[in-house]
């Protein structure tokens, strides 16, 4: 709950600023209550993950950019009714989507019950890997992970495409 | 950045650690989290942390553009190779028992290493790609 309040204010605070370095730093401290988050619920894959990718790796790239342009937002010319309307309604439609979930940690819900016990049977006597997480990412869904390679990589040819190759060392400057 | 000794002892002393850690986190991963994901990220991070201590060209001297966008698409090219090889020897798609060991746990193991590996290379190489994509051109 504390960890909650946490980031529900450091949200209210990225909204708030106009100072946008403030505003990267607070999306990193975002990130590391996120991760901390995920290490509650037993997921330090993901917990690593969010604490690499979003305090870090992210945080590195809006402060290049930021580089690149002004660090002060700018002010809204009219008042911001239409954001705040649909921030409320999705947020009032992800809370009564929530009421229908199982209560947390419940033993008897599809995501136990399905698939997720024979992952965590057969690990060992298939693949002899005790990291499930690893054995279900690299073998069972070895698939959907070599999916998301290609993600990756047409993100990094995006990149290239869009911003142009990085200049040479000793071309230019 | 040329008068701040101390960050850049620090991170002299920090870079080659979180290098080791990440390759640890790759190699690791069958026991303790972490994957081929996250250690790119990592390793990713170390060369980084050089470029903002010791500038972009330095950076770009030691792990060059070229060798960069290579990785990127090495790694994707070892992940969907592997998938081919396991065709080859008349298995399905990325069906690891199907590689010519005679151990069916170790085969599978073989081919968790060897994508990981792809992972690795790919997510290192698309990271530093973005990155000396959007800091090349401030300069």
């Amino acid at each position: 709950m504390g960890l909650l309040t946490l980031l529900a204010l450091t949200a209210v605070g990225i909204v708030r600023l106009r100072n946008l370095f403030a505003v990267v730093i607070l999306g990193a401290v975002y990130s590391f209550l996120i991760a901390t988050v995920f290490l509650v619920l037993d997921a330090p894959d993901v917990a690593m993950t969010e604490a690499a990718v979003g305090a870090g790796i992210a945080t590195v790239m809006l402060l290049a950019v930021l580089h690149l342009t002004k660090t002060e937002e700018g002010k809204p010319r009219q008042p911001q009714i239409l954001p705040i309307f649909v921030s409320v309604v999705t947020g009032a439609a992800l809370i009564y989507g929530t009421w229908d979930l199982p209560p947390f940690g419940s033993p008897d819900t599809p995501v136990h019950t399905h698939i997720g016990p024979y992952y965590l049977e057969q690990s060992i006597p298939d693949t002899g890997v005790p990291n499930v997480v690893a054995s279900v990412l690299t073998t069972y869904r070895g698939f959907d992970t070599l999916g998301e390679v290609i993600v990756i990589f047409t993100a990094g040819i995006g990149v290239l495409l869009l911003l142009g190759r990085a200049r040479r060392p000793g071309r230019k400057q | 950045m040329r008068l701040d000794v101390i960050l850049r002892v620090i991170a002299k002393l920090l870079i080659p650690f979180i290098a080791v850690f990440g390759f640890y986190v790759h190699f690791h991963a069958e026991y303790s989290p972490g994957g081929g994901f996250q250690a790119g990220v990592v390793v990713a991070a170390a060369v980084i942390l050089y470029a903002l201590i010791f500038g972009l060209r330095e950076a770009e001297r030691i792990v060059p553009v070229r060798v960069v966008e290579l990785l990127m698409g090495v790694g994707a090219l070892i992940f969907l190779g592997i998938g081919v090889i396991t065709w080859l020897y008349g298995g399905n798609y990325l069906d690891y028992y199907a590689l010519p060991i005679a151990d069916p746990q170790i085969s599978q193991q073989v081919g968790i290493i060897l994508i990981e590996v792809g992972v690795l290379a790919a997510v290192t190489g698309a990271i530093l790609a973005i990155f000396y994509a959007f800091a090349g051109r401030g300069r």
